[in-house]
């Protein structure tokens, strides 16, 4: 047989049917449902007399909308609390589980899939969030999808879909102390541009892949799409089933056992070809702060805002000198000497217990630079509990940081947690789009330890010289 | 959805590259439930200031753009989120068909689902079009599926392709979710070997 990519295993597992010059009939193991993109699905499943065919492989919760504070109020935002009200009216109309706003499993939809074991290595899955390819790091494909698409797997199981290209994006050696996945997919995006992986399913590779926690993974394939990717994977290992023995919808017992045998067989074969490739140093890699409106507009920490005019083509060079303004940046300055007004730590980027642990270490028995507004949003309710019970919050708390409820907060700013005009935040999230987290906010990405650093300075600074107080 | 076969409209030029779909329409925005009426809010925060007011120098507000339903742009357009909420936008305030030199794959999926025509053209081309947007030779365009062919009254052609099954689908206004349900016996006797831990039931006591 033919050697096969990992994408291509999993792939040929799920076309059901396949004709000639068609697109694939692909099944969907797992599809995530959400309060914003599910509305007019459901409707359009009562406009034409459908229902879900399969309820059980169907599982919701509100994120998006979600007020991260004062959950025992009543949610003041009308439109925000009848989409929510929608949700949990279709979801019972239909037979969906629904971890709904006061449930113990409620968070961010990215975090609470793999939090509960639903993600697993092999399985399709889909819901209409671009940053689905989050679940991708145990070996599951995994993608967004629009709301028509939404309603199409609602109905049948199942989506029509072109295969893609595959691109091998492979980080040799390892990543110095204080450099982590955020950088590392910052350094990507800033290497091969925010349509670099265009049309192509990544597998991500090499030794500071293997070395990283399922977490890192995760943040790393989380934003593929920034990338342009429809999905990003990484191969399952023996880090992969550490963390999902024990999780609720894993198999338990000789069935884990079994399980595992198959995910084994996930591993692209020796002298299987992928359609682009693209190697990177991790040794190389410096901690990354984005300067400008889009992901890929990034640099080290220890470089400087770059010159428009630096740039080779002509669409670059305006789009540079455009992001420069909105930005309120100037050419020449060192990114370490940008001051900050807003401090995020969340996001389905970097929301989990890892992230929170890593930003606590730094902050702890500092304080937040005067000026300086600061919040944690955990990224679901599982991870607030667990770092509240090793004590992270008073961490935060103590340093002057905000600590609230799950949900995806200010990393798309659709509750209250929005910046205001020219208000600067240093956020952990995944998109620095012009008004992405409030109108006329400005908006660096930045891993969770140097969103921490710069609370604590007021301005970015290089976390490789960090001394951590215990 | 509305079969797209011929479509001739005026040219709306946005010459900026990575046009994000919180640019089409901000999250602020989302919020309905309906697939329609987003159209007044199309490139809201670019369109209007933040007492509400047309920006007299974006393109949309623009005389000679009024009524545009052809929209040319740079690279990588519609990148960012998921959201059908930016196609229904695009096709509530008008516009038809998109021309760029590249698509996000998302995006440029969902257009296909509401009868919106995403064109690839090569980057010199739409420069091209851009330069006759701009010295006034090139007002409206007759877009044709049928022949992928486009033209306007000066000269200009180009020639365009689609993926033929995106294409049968727009010609025919075609339902693809019934598309789909036609194959309920492939479907069903692929679910026989499902592993049953995929299940999860509505009210499983966790």
């Amino acid at each position: 047989m033919k050697p096969r990519t990992l994408f291509e295993k999993v792939w040929d597992r799920h076309v059901i049917d396949q004709e000639e010059g068609k697109p694939a009939t692909l099944y969907i193991d797992l599809h995530l449902v959400h309060e914003v993109t599910s509305p007019q699905a459901f409707e359009g499943l009562r406009l034409n007399g459908r229902k879900v065919r399969r309820p059980d492989l169907t599982v919701a919760t509100m994120d998006h909308n979600v007020p991260t504070t004062n959950r025992n109020l009543p949610i003041t935002d009308e439109t925000s609390a009848k989409q929510m009200n929608t949700l949990a009216k279709n979801c019972k109309e239909f037979g969906i589980r629904l971890y709904d706003l006061d449930d113990p499993g409620q968070g961010i939809v990215h975090v609470i899939g793999p939090e509960l074991g639903l993600t697993l290595p092999g399985k399709t899955i889909v819901c209409g969030d671009s940053h689905t390819s989050t679940h991708g790091a145990f070996g599951a494909l995994a993608f967004g999808i629009g709301t028509s698409e939404v309603e199409h797997v609602l109905a049948t199981q199942c989506l029509q879909q072109l295969k893609p290209q595959t691109m091998e994006v492979h980080v040799k050696g390892t990543l110095s102390p204080g450099v982590t996945a955020k950088d590392v997919i910052l350094a990507i995006i800033s290497e091969i541009g925010t349509d670099g992986a265009t049309g192509t399913v990544i597998e991500y590779t090499g030794e500071a892949i293997r070395n990283m926690s399922m977490e890192e993974r995760m943040t790393v394939c989380n934003m593929s799409i920034e990338a342009g990717a429809r999905a990003g994977m990484v191969a399952p290992d023996e880090t992969t089933f550490r963390y999902l023995e024990n999780r609720t919808f894993v198999p338990k017992g000789e069935a884990f056992e079994q399980a595992k045998q198959l995910w084994r067989q996930l591993q692209t074969d020796e002298g299987a070809s992928y359609d682009k490739r693209v190697v990177l140093d991790a040794s190389n890699i410096a901690p990354q702060v984005t300067w400008g409106t889009s992901p890929g507009m990034g640099s080290a920490v220890t470089d400087r805002v770059p010159d428009p005019d630096s740039f080779q083509s002509d669409a670059e060079r305006k789009s540079a000198r455009r992001a420069l303004e909105y930005m309120g940046l100037k050419p020449g300055t060192p990114m370490s000497e940008i001051p900050v007004d807003r401090v995020f730590i969340g996001s389905c980027t970097n929301s989990r217990l890892e992230d929170l642990r890593m930003a606590a270490q730094v902050v702890k028995h500092r304080k937040v630079a005067p000026g300086v507004r600061a919040m944690v949003v955990p990224g679901s309710q599982e991870v607030k509990k667990q770092a509240e019970a090793e004590g992270l919050h008073e961490i935060f708390l103590h340093a002057g940081f905000e600590w609230r409820e799950s949900g995806c907060s200010m990393c798309l700013a659709m509750n209250d947690d929005v910046l205001s005009e020219g208000e600067r935040c240093a956020s952990t999230s995944n998109r620095n789009f012009e008004g992405r987290q409030g109108r006329g906010g400005r908006t660096h990405l930045v891993s969770p330890m140097m969103a921490a650093a710069a609370a604590v300075h007021g301005h970015f600074v290089d976390i490789r010289n960090w001394t951590f107080k215990d | 959805m509305e079969a797209f076969t011929q479509h001739t409209g005026k040219i709306v030029p946005l010459d900026r590259a990575n046009v994000d779909t919180d640019q089409i329409i901000p999250k602020q925005f989302l919020k309905r439930v309906e697939r329609t009426g987003f159209g007044q809010y199309l490139f809201y925060n670019w369109r209007f200031d933040t007492q509400g007011n047309p920006d007299p120098d974006f393109e949309l507000n623009q005389e000679k753009y009024a009524d545009g339903s052809i929209l040319l742009s740079g690279a990588n357009f519609g990148c960012g989120s998921s959201r059908e909420h930016a196609p229904w936008a695009l096709l509530d305030y008008g516009f038809r068909v998109v021309i760029a030199p590249s698509f996000a794959d998302i995006f440029y999926n969902n257009c296909f689902k509401n009868g919106i025509l995403p064109i690839r053209l090569p980057e010199e081309t739409v420069n091209t079009l851009f330069q006759r947007v701009a010295q006034e030779i090139t007002h409206t365009l007759t877009v044709d599926l049928e022949a992928n062919k486009m033209e306007d009254h000066n000269g200009f052609s180009a020639e365009f392709k689609v993926e033929p099954y995106r294409r049968y689908c727009l010609l025919n206004g075609l339902d693809d979710i019934a598309v789909t349900l036609q194959k309920a016996d492939k479907i069903s006797s692929y679910e026989k070997n499902l592993p049953s831990y995929y299940q999860v039931q509505e009210k499983q006591n966790l």
